[in-house]
């Protein structure tokens, strides 16, 4: 069983080190700093020993099963990491002249070529540097669309109450005002509701499909005519593509805008938070309006093409390209086969845990039928009656080695534990997992409340951490 | 299937969860919209993949084979062997987001600390765990000006890059802030004051000034501006490049309110200009308006030092269309890679970094200017990038290029009052052998 490192590790500020003397004078005074910047003086030695014992107490992919649903996260490949750190593309610059550039070039515009093909829409951008940064970028095109169309009454997107939180979050930014629908007893877009809240000045529909229940909206032909019927779009966040490779396509159901994640889908590491790709995917009368540079092909060289009309930029020049690049290595070594392949796993693996765990009884599992990659359990008979809750389960699963799923989401299911176990899991590590969670619900409420005791620290307050909050070095020596 | 260790146990799966067949799990979609397969090529091993990659890699020209001095604020830095080895580690690099922080304390310890030396170098009380870049920092900063003041006018000077300007009218549009230009002083490069005061009232929310600004140049009547931005109540904004924070001023010092930069310069690689890292940080008093993640100290339940996300209630997983921000995922392992590099350099590594580069970006702009017919735009005092006005821009860098060196980011696209201009960056990582060439392919354009 895996078990965290525990050290004292102490902050590199408080390791030996010290600031000595006035900074040299280089610059005018106006512009001269007075002090040394307060950077410890240490040697590799002690650093490098700092951040290993810090890596120590981190829980990554790589060391256990990580089954955070809505967040895909899967084994990222080795060689992904390695040949983009080949100089010939880590040490190329943005600006150089295109003749020196086309290796990286052919690899966005191919990049582009895959994602149309995986989700059956027209073009791709790659600027966007994250899903949420997508999602705004999608809605920024589908105002620019409306706007264009001399359509501009149309202020209000509408989403179910089941969406991620960026979703909301990027309408806002985008200047929209928000309409949450409730979804129904079966988990899925209420069509009447939908139809009664689509009005002419509906700009889009966001939709996650599978959502993430992990139910595959069946209705989504009718949803797509009722949206479209309304002159409104259809907006697809891709964060749970992974359910649907080579079985269905966004494009083919009928939305207008797709964001894909490349740091969930196409493996590229989460790196602890970041940085991702949030890729944009529209049909064909939205191309105009995509973001510049796009990358051209001409008499086989490729070219950046400025000459558009454009919603302008997201992001300094073309998206985080070391993430893109690994995402490419990754379709070419999946392929066809593999990519279906994933997702034929990735949902099985879903289905088979779901089964296992709602057969135990120890959690109830709301809604029928077929999940897709990832599925909704409810701790909320275990609160009722031994008053253990989402969290304490989530804790208490650290105690054994393993991550925690997503808790607490969606909104619409009462202490959630959202599952999303991916391809990458051996049926051993399901089998684990599950018969661990049965543990824990058989468990005296007094070990499962107290967990975690085997990790680098215990419960941690997180309220405490609001109430005084310290963030930064000089934050801490204020508050000793 | 490689990665996919059930893949050869898929029917025994099935039958132990009761379904015949692969095609059951998927018959919940609509049939009209099911297909066979995906147009794309089957897969290639590993070996196949290296291979396709290193013909794609051929056929790009990194800075080992042929050096540039490619101003606009993105340039190569060297990066020691131990930032790579710290950010190999596959405990941080394949972690999540910290949601579970007593599995996450590595994670939220290096971050804590990013967040302080951020702090430390720009001068300011508090720094957020990152957003994408400069540009979108740029971005958030203008959106947190007007949730701190409601006022909607958002100035920035023209000294600064075509993307950041793009950007920033994207992030603006929705929350309805008019974006106000100030033109700069042609002579010196610099913000233009007296311009300024008259583009500033009483609806302007915050103002922006980069320091070095795009075309290298330092702003040093800083002091000034910001009296000029506090007497009218607005929020002062700065942008910096960090390496220059080893001996430049942290904008703290001169009353900014916010300062972002990017940071990608602090580790990580040029990498065709992303992943890139979006530096964040403002005065305490404005700490609830931060967008992004925020990492601070609390204790476990025994007492011990731990660290945690905190303030999430500004965030989109808690307040939705609420949210101080959209952003989710940010930089993690970039501003990984930033804390490690500056644990490396130092207060001294710092300092030395940043003289270099001052004392190579003034020695190239006289080598450069000794040279008939090139001459340097604007007086005032630059840091590692500088304007030079060229005898003519565009075929000089075909010159260079055929000679296998890059020369300067040519501006007349993005400024079209600076033809023939072409913004020169230099860094440690430029060698004499590669300064020598460069100026000895100049002198024969003379």
């Amino acid at each position: 069983m895996y078990r965290s490192a525990i050290y004292d590790e102490p902050l590199l500020i408080e390791l030996e080190g010290k600031i000595k003397g006035k900074p040299e004078k280089v610059l005018p005074l106006s512009l001269q700093r007075k002090e040394k910047v307060n950077i410890p003086d240490l040697d590799e030695t002690q650093i490098v020993r700092h951040f290993l014992r810090l890596s120590q107490m981190n829980y990554g992919i790589e060391t256990g099963i990580y089954p955070l649903g809505s967040c895909t996260m899967k084994y990222n490949p080795k060689i992904c990491e390695e040949i983009s750190r080949w100089d010939c593309f880590a040490m190329t610059h943005p600006c150089q002249d295109e003749s020196t550039i086309q290796g990286n070039l052919q690899i966005l515009y191919e990049l582009e070529q895959m994602l149309c093909e995986i989700t059956g829409m027209h073009s791709f951008t790659l600027q966007p540097a994250a899903g949420a940064q997508g999602e705004f970028t999608g809605l920024l095109l589908a105002k620019t669309y409306h706007d264009f169309n001399k359509d501009f009454d149309r202020n209000e997107i509408i989403l179910p109450d089941t969406s991620h939180g960026t979703n909301p979050a990027s309408a806002t930014m985008a200047g929209y005002k928000i309409i949450e629908i409730p979804s129904t007893k079966e988990g899925t877009v209420d069509l009447e509701t939908l139809e009664k809240t689509l009005s002419d000045k509906t700009a889009c529909f966001m939709l996650t499909n599978p959502n993430t229940l992990g139910i595959f909206e069946f209705d989504i032909l009718k949803i797509s005519k009722m949206v479209h019927d309304k002159g409104a779009l259809l907006y697809y966040d891709g964060a749970n593509i992974n359910a649907i490779m080579g079985k269905a396509r966004p494009g083919d159901m009928g939305f207008d805008i797709v964001h894909l994640n490349l740091h969930k889908t196409f493996s590229t590491p989460h790196g602890g938070g970041g940085p991702g790709a949030g890729p944009i995917g529209v049909k064909k009368k939205f191309e105009r309006f995509l973001p510049v540079p796009r990358v051209v092909k001409k008499n086989d060289k490729y070219h950046f093409n400025y000459d558009h009309e454009s919603i302008g930029k997201v992001k300094a020049f073309y998206g985080n390209f070391s993430v893109l690049l690994k995402a490419y290595i990754y379709i070419l070594l999946m392929g066809n086969n593999g990519l279906k392949e994933t997702s034929e796993v990735a949902v099985l693996n879903s289905n088979y845990m779901k089964k296992k765990i709602a057969d135990s009884k120890k959690y109830e599992l709301p809604y029928k039928g077929l999940r897709k990659h990832e599925f909704v359990i409810s701790c909320e008979r275990l609160r009722q009656e031994k008053g253990i809750r989402a969290l304490d389960v989530a804790k208490r699963l650290l105690d054994y080695g393993l991550h925690p799923p997503t808790i607490y989401f969606p909104l619409i299911v009462k202490e959630a534990l959202m599952i999303e176990p991916t391809e990458s899991e051996s049926k051993k590590n399901l089998d684990e997992y599950i018969e661990t969670l049965i543990k824990i619900a058989e468990e005296n409420t007094d070990t499962v409340k107290n967990a975690p005791s085997n990790t680098s620290v215990k419960r941690v307050d997180e309220a405490g951490a609001i109430k005084n909050p310290i963030l930064t070095w000089k934050s801490l020596q204020r508050y000793k | 299937m490689k990665f996919i260790p059930n893949s050869a146990i898929k029917n025994s799966m099935l039958k132990e969860i009761g379904i015949t067949d692969i095609d059951s799990l998927f018959s919940d979609i609509p049939k009209q919209i099911r297909i066979k397969n995906l147009n794309l090529q089957d897969d290639l091993s590993q070996q196949e993949v290296e291979e396709w990659l290193r013909k794609l890699g051929k056929k790009n020209k990194s800075f080992c084979e042929m050096p540039n001095f490619l101003g606009g604020g993105i340039k190569s830095h060297y990066i020691p062997a131990a930032v790579k080895s710290i950010i190999s580690r596959s405990e941080f690099y394949t972690s999540y987001t910290p949601y579970q922080p007593e599995a996450s304390q590595g994670f939220l310890q290096a971050m804590f600390e990013y967040q302080s030396m951020v702090a430390e170098i720009t001068g300011m009380d508090i720094a957020n765990a990152s957003v994408y870049d400069g540009a979108t920092a740029l971005g958030e900063a203008a959106l947190m000006c007007t949730r701190i003041n409601k006022r909607k006018t958002f100035v920035v000077p023209t000294n600064i890059s075509w993307d950041k300007r793009c950007v920033l009218k994207n992030y603006t549009k929705g929350a309805g802030i008019k974006v106000k230009k100030i033109a700069y002083n042609r002579e010196t490069g610099k913000i233009d004051l007296d311009n300024l005061k008259k583009n500033i009232g009483d609806d302007t929310a915050g103002v922006y000034i980069e320091n070095p600004n795009f075309f290298g140049v330092f702003e040093d009547e800083v002091e000034e501006i910001s009296t000029i931005v506090k007497e009218k109540q607005s929020v002062f904004v700065v942008g910096v490049d960090p390496i220059s924070l080893g001996i430049a001023k942290g904008p703290g010092e001169y009353g900014a309110d916010i300062v972002i930069g990017e940071g990608r310069s602090l580790g990580n690689p040029v990498d065709f200009g992303g992943s890139t890292l979006g530096i964040f940080t403002c005065r305490n008093e404005f700490l609830r308006q931060v967008p992004g993640r925020i990492i601070g100290i609390t204790k476990d339940k025994e007492g011990k030092r731990a660290f945690c996300m905190t303030l999430q209630t500004r965030e989109q997983h808690i307040r939705r269309g609420r949210a101080t921000s959209n952003i989710c995922t940010n930089e993690g392992l970039c501003a990984l890679a930033a804390v490690a590099y500056l644990s490396l350099l130092g207060s001294k590594g710092l300092e030395q970094l940043s003289i270099t580069n001052f004392e190579k970006g003034q020695l190239l702009a006289k080598k450069i200017t000794s040279i008939n017919g090139f001459e340097k735009v604007f007086n005032g005092v630059h840091f590692n990038e500088f304007v030079i006005k060229c005898p003519d821009a565009h075929q000089l860098n075909k010159k260079l290029i055929s000679e296998n060196i890059h020369g300067g980011l040519i501006l007349d696209s993005l400024h079209p009052e600076l033809k023939n201009c072409m913004l020169f960056g230099i860094t440690e990582m430029h060698n004499n052998e590669s300064i020598e060439k460069l100026v000895s392919v100049l002198k024969e354009c003379e």
